[in-house]
């Protein structure tokens, strides 16, 4: 199953999908997950699809989702993580996949839309539309589970492999330049409290 | 509490590790400095510390929040070039979401540094710290330091407020401690 689920396509070699309906297939199958919405659109359409009080959302900070969803991680061992991340915001933090690799959480998975831009700022273009290969990286960071999305079915597996499957995985996801599906509520202190109560234990 | 009797026997690093453990203060995420490196070692050694040394200061801020949030409390160790790379996070995340940020900050580019650098550094940590109205407070004597970190730490969980402890070089140094 493993082999199967993560491959070596290239990022040429992935479908472009939408990331508001990615983003909805991925939280349609949680339950108690804790999810940590970065920067940008990603964490508008964690947001559209649907208000769960176990997300997360970044109002800033870009390029941190990957570490604050390891330190739930690592505070919880038992819950499973999930960050999102863009494309942009990963640039910026590229060790973090180093760290991720060497802590080797279990729990915690890694999914970065890539669009190729930063959108939210004007749609300027990001060093993955021209010769960073993201999942290359993390491969190379030490995270073995690491696979490009190759179309939406194997984007399903690989979010049931997140729910089951054991030690970090990162997946990239190429997706289009379509507007977010919502905007972010930007309460900061109400994002935390309803996220604390939500992953107490 | 802490008994100032024993407290005063022992050397600054091994009573840091003693009033971490006192606040049930148990992640601690570091991007090195000399200063720190017996603190360091301490940690590593003892098995009640989860430490983790990410790439950036920034992402050991961003550990340390995410464990907050999922009910482990954390600490950053950091030297002040380190501190200088936060105050976006500090700003947009920490403060913002009232996070009990609690870092530990050698302070390096004073009394007696020779590197130009580090001491114009320095010289940002305390401004940005002010701009930014972060509890701070330098610690230089080793008789203050249960007293002073105990309640520090205390502060930044009841306030939910980021608390900067900075070592100063009369506390780590004076007793010709590594330079
Ligand atoms: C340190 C920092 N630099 C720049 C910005 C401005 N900024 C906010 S979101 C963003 C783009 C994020 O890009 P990406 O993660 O690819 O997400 P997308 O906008 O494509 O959804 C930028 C540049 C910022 N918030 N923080």
């Amino acid at each position: 199953m493993q082999d199967t689920l993560f491959r070596t396509l290239g990022r040429a070699s992935a479908a472009v999908m939408n990331r508001a309906a990615l983003t909805r297939h991925l939280t349609a199958k949680l339950a108690d997950e804790a999810v940590v919405g970065g920067i940008g659109n990603t964490h508008f359409d964690l947001w559209a699809a649907g208000q769960r009080a176990h997300n997360f959302y970044m109002l800033g900070s870009m390029g941190l989702a990957i570490p604050i969803a390891l330190g739930v991680a690592i505070a919880q061992p038992k819950r499973r993580v999930i960050a999102l991340e863009g494309d942009g915001s990963l640039l910026m933090q590229l060790g973090a996949l180093g760290t991720v690799a060497s802590v080797r959480p279990a729990n915690l998975a890694i999914f970065v839309w890539d669009n190729g831009a930063y959108q939210i700022t004007g749609s300027q273009a990001t060093l993955t539309a021209s010769t960073v290969d993201l999942v290359a990286m993390a491969r190379g960071a030490g995270i073995a589970r690491s696979t490009w999305a190759e179309d939406e079915t194997h984007f399903d597996a690989l979010v049931g492999e997140a729910l089951t499957g054991s030690g970090p995985m990162f997946v990239g996801a190429r997706t289009d330049n379509a507007p977010p599906a919502g905007v972010t509520e930007r309460d900061p202190s109400r994002i935390r409290i309803r996220f604390m109560d939500a992953i107490k234990t | 509490m802490i008994q100032e009797a024993v407290a005063a026997a022992d050397t600054w690093d091994a009573a840091v590790v003693r009033i971490l453990k006192a606040n049930k203060v148990s992640l601690v995420t570091y991007v090195p400095d000399k200063v720190l490196a017996p603190l360091i070692r301490r940690l590593h050694a003892d098995e009640y510390f989860t430490v983790i040394n990410p790439a950036r200061e920034e992402e050991a801020v961003g550990i340390v929040s995410g464990a907050y949030l999922a009910g482990v409390r954390g600490i950053v160790l950091m030297q002040t070039s380190g501190f200088a790379t936060l105050p976006n996070v500090l700003a947009s995340l920490a403060l913002p979401f009232q996070i009990p940020l609690l870092m530990m900050v050698s302070e390096r580019g004073t009394l007696g540094d020779h590197q130009l650098g580090q001491a114009i550094v320095c010289s940002t940590l305390r401004p940005i710290l002010e701009a930014l109205r972060i509890e701070h407070f330098a610690i230089e004597r080793r008789e203050d330091l249960e007293f002073v970190a105990d309640r520090m730490i205390q502060q930044a969980f009841a306030t939910q407020a980021p608390a900067a402890m900075i070592l100063s070089p009369l506390l780590t140094n004076r007793a010709g401690a590594p330079a």
